[in-house]
């Protein structure tokens, strides 16, 4: 048996309110390529974050083995020093230096006072044709391709002294050619002996190239595949771990919610990238939702969810949009303009609630009444104690936990964050309500009472959107289920029909039928 | 349990703590006065102290509406006022003076002008998205040179008002003139009525939220600052009215704090600019038109210049060069120093009010105790950079 390079034991890690890591176990033998597989929020970046010290020794428990000794990492220099160097799922690149100047950014050639440019870009030419890549490296970052930017990423880690190399979803923005070279190159690596961990979604990928394969579910390890023998793991083999959770009564029961009319349609949905007008993001997309209604849209990290709810709220993602909305039966053309939208009683419940759901720096109040604002107002003169009693009205209804109203938003948990946020769109009065991972980072017990407010949304007669990553959710929460995959609609199935295995397999079918 | 026993209650209580750093500036202020009170003697304390304070501010408070309308934006600033002011004064003495306008036509002009350069400043910023501080920095360079150069006109650059007298009596005027030292009825009785509008619209307020079942303050906490505000009103307007009256600029000042105190309080236009400010991401995702309040505040803000360019060069009697100059940063100081974030999102017309004060009686304070004019200067840096650490300090500890 060969010998083991990286033990993590153990490995526990909190964040205010949530578990991300519970006792996970890791062991990675020299010389093989392991990999990571597991759910969105499922911990395997957390759990990559620990090990290359971006969360720093003592604000987790457990221990890092690497080597044969215990590591305390306060930072990232730490783990590089020792040769564990991790390349992000976003390229961390500077568009406007070169190749050369990006591969030694923060690792610099020379004295301590002057860069030695002729070392960088030698050494940096020379790490290039280990990757593969013909470039020089005093070309421009932003002249190449995706796919070769994510080869310069390869490149600047192996610069680095790379000894254990940790590739977080390397192939999620490339082509089905560029992934293929990308996965012979990580084989070609292990052949010279460098051991690496790759965290992949796509579960082909991960079945050519992987010698053991750990699953992560709800940040704890269930099982390691081996994957030595002469069949590589078949697909649903890996998917049953990762899905295989019991479900009992974590979801309300939805009763007497009479189902209506169609109430919103969306047929032929093209949408485009604002920065690269020539990508479709939503790509002919048609569903529909009727009144009393929760559909569920599943889809894994970038199938396009996100964009295709946000251009239906007034277009606010992307351009060169085609296709038509029907909202009531009639074809409605919207502005591009949320208020638009708003008007046509559509709401967008944000996914990022804090990025661009709510004002963390003002009161439950303020942001409980923002977007039907007018409502309250006469003459543009807020009622201010009408607004205070709308926003008691709501956390009442919701049972928001806080001591008051006037408390700011950003020192709420999430969960009660949440409860603030669907307040706002509930408060907006909309018949169609688009909610985007509704659940994302909050407890069981917040979930529970987000998704009772869910139902009943659908027994007012509201037509509900429910985005979600996380399959069982999906499957608890739906009158009916979307599958989207790389901008597609790929499936549609009744509440009735679905099962975690039907939903992941046509999801890797047409993922490689691409 | 807890919280429900402080709903049914609905008296917030008061934490001493939470209300010293709440109020801290103000604690300041008074502080700083009866220190420049101790050191001159008294002067600082004489009724022509308070004339002088306020009419040598009175640009501070009307820039810094503006100012603060601007950075509440997202900590967005205007570095044209001050030069603005000149060009305007420049143009109004062309206007008055030299063209024989009329008093009223010119100042309709002038103000006229200040909505032009507004909406083209906000339209720049808002629409077209130049970074405010360059787009501003551009006039902060070109409009003392015009200026400047209009004013040639005259041998001495400067185009006196001594013949406007209806010009110089709206801005730099005085209401209910009496001799010095007699006391002014007129003046305190204002005074008393505004004190007494002051404590019945702190007790209506209280009343209704009361009557609604909303949470109020500790009965004490009310009476505190009735009384605190009553007191500062009152002795302003005893030491105003000891001087020889109501200055007319102070009835500028205060209908624009007023207002201004009012829209951002109690109006869905003022609350979209702190929304916008705390998250512009956020806002434009809950229907707010986020490009139409940038296009605003830089159209306030060129419109409240001019209000202010008319004020100055009364005061001074005079349009000269160096009208304005570095007024863009007494603004700017007057608002951090009061507690307007430098990010956006939060702060107060009252904070700035503060802020504008304190500044002011420094100046006051330090000229009066016959401080050397460059280390005027250096006190007024240090003021300022410790009002941000205190700031960004005191909130680390709150998170």
């Amino acid at each position: 048996m060969a010998k083991i390079l990286l033990e993590m034991k153990n490995i526990t890690k909190t964040f205010p309110g949530v578990k991300a890591l519970d006792n996970v176990n890791l062991q990675v033998e020299e010389g093989e390529i392991h990999a990571l597989v597991g759910e969105n929020g499922a911990g395997k970046s957390t759990l990559m974050n620990v090990l290359s010290g971006i969360y720093p020794y003592g604000t987790y428990e457990g221990d890092i083995v690497y080597n044969g000794q215990v590591c305390k990492f306060s930072n990232i220099k730490d783990s590089e020093k020792l040769g564990i160097v991790i390349i992000h799922q976003e390229l961390a690149l500077v568009p406007e230096m070169t190749i050369g100047e990006n591969m030694y950014l923060g690792n610099e050639r020379g004295s301590k006072f002057a860069i030695d440019w002729n070392t960088t870009y030698a050494e940096a030419d020379k790490y290039l044709r280990m990757v593969n890549l013909e470039e020089s490296s005093k070309v421009q970052v932003k002249t190449i391709g995706t796919g070769k930017q994510q080869l310069v990423e390869i490149a600047k880690a192996l610069a680095k002294n790379a000894k254990l190399l940790i590739l977080d979803e390397p192939t999620s923005s490339l082509n089905e050619e560029d992934s293929r070279a990308l996965l012979d190159l990580m084989l070609g690596f292990k052949k010279q002996g460098m051991t690496m961990i790759i965290i992949s979604h796509k579960l082909n990928e991960v079945a050519y190239v992987a010698d053991k394969i750990t699953v992560i579910r709800d940040g704890t390890t269930i099982e390691t595949i081996d994957n030595h023998g002469t069949e590589p793991v078949s697909e649903e083999r890996i998917i049953k771990g990762m899905v295989g959770r019991e479900m009992t009564n974590r979801f309300p029961a939805r009763e007497g919610v009479q189902i209506g009319d169609v109430m919103m349609e969306v047929d032929h949905w093209t949408v485009h990238h604002p920065l690269y007008p020539e990508r479709k993001v939503v790509d002919d997309v048609s569903m529909y939702v009727r009144k009393g209604e929760v559909v569920g849209i599943y889809g894994l990290m970038g199938a396009g969810r996100t964009e295709l709810a946000m251009s239906i709220f007034g277009q606010s993602y992307g351009v060169n949009f085609s296709g038509e909305l029907k909202i009531d039966g009639k074809p409605v053309k919207m502005k591009k303009s949320v208020t638009d939208a708003i008007k046509h009683k559509i709401a967008y419940v944000t996914e990022d609630r804090k990025g661009n759901g709510l004002i963390l720096s003002q009161s439950i109040k303020v942001n409980t009444s923002l977007a039907n604002l007018s409502s309250l107002a006469s003459g543009g003169v807020i009622d201010q104690d009408k607004e205070y009693a709308v926003a008691e009205e709501y956390r009442d209804k919701l049972k928001t936990k806080t001591p008051t109203v006037e408390q700011l938003v950003g020192n709420l948990s999430g969960g009660n964050q949440q409860k603030v946020l669907l307040a706002k769109w509930m408060f907006a009065e909309p018949d169609i309500m688009l909610l985007d991972e509704p659940t994302r980072g909050i407890d069981v017990g917040a979930k529970y009472e987000i998704y009772c407010i869910i139902n009943d949304l659908a027994a007012a007669g509201k037509s509900v959107v429910m985005i979600s990553s996380e399959l069982p959710e999906v499957l608890g929460m739906s009158d009916r289920i979307y599958i989207m995959n790389e901008g597609k609609m790929v499936g549609e199935m009744k509440a009735e029909e679905a099962t975690q295995e039907n939903i992941m397999a046509l999801i890797l079918q047409s993922g490689r039928g691409a | 349990m807890e919280n429900k026993a402080l709903h049914q209650s609905n008296i917030r209580k008061s934490d001493p703590v939470a209300m010293l750093k709440k109020n801290a500036m103000l604690i300041i202020l008074v502080l700083v006065y009866l220190f420049f009170t101790i050191m001159t003697k008294g002067r600082m304390f004489k009724p022509n102290s308070f004339a002088a304070l306020i009419n040598q501010n009175a640009y501070v408070y009307i820039l810094g509406c503006g100012m603060l309308m601007c950075m509440l934006t997202g900590g967005n600033i205007d570095l044209s006022c001050g030069a603005f002011v000149c060009l305007l004064g420049a143009l109004g003495g062309m206007m008055m003076v030299v063209w024989k306008w009329g008093t009223a036509v010119s100042l309709v002009a002038m103000l006229a002008i200040g909505i032009i350069y507004g909406c083209g400043l906000g339209a720049l910023i808002a629409y077209v998205m130049v970074p405010p501080w360059i787009a501003t920095l551009a006039g902060y360079l070109a409009f003392r040179g015009l200026g400047t150069s209009i004013l040639g006109v005259s041998s001495t650059n400067s185009i006196s008002f001594k013949d406007s007298p209806d010009f110089l009596s709206i801005f730099s005027g005085t209401l209910f003139k009496t001799p010095e030292g007699q006391l002014n009825m007129p003046c305190l009785i204002v005074g008393i009525v505004a004190a007494a509008l002051v404590v019945a619209l702190i007790f209506k307020s209280r009343a209704t939220r009361l009557r609604k079942g909303y949470e109020v303050d500790e009965l004490a906490m009310d009476v505190a600052k009735s009384v605190l505000g009553a007191a500062v009103i009152v002795l302003v307007m005893y030491k105003l009215a000891l001087s020889g009256g109501i200055p007319t600029v102070l009835v500028w000042v205060a209908a624009v704090v007023l207002l201004y105190a009012f829209i951002t309080s109690k109006t869905t236009v003022g609350r979209h600019f702190y929304v916008v400010g705390g998250n512009i991401e956020a806002a434009r995702l809950s229907g707010v038109n986020t490009k139409r309040i940038m296009f605003l505040a830089y159209l306030n803000m060129a419109i409240l210049t001019s209000i202010s360019a008319m004020t100055v060069i009364s005061r001074f009697t005079a349009a000269n060069a160096d009208a304005g100059k570095n007024f863009e940063m007494d603004a700017i100081s007057a608002c951090v120093v009061g507690g307007v974030s430098a990010s956006g999102g939060a702060g107060t017309v009252l904070g700035m009010v503060i802020g504008a004060t304190l500044i002011g009686v420094i100046n006051l304070g330090m000229f009066q105790i016959n401080l050397d004019a460059n280390y005027q200067r250096v006190v007024k840096g240090f003021v300022l950079l410790a009002a941000v650490v205190f700031d960004i300090v005191s909130k680390k500890r709150d998170s």
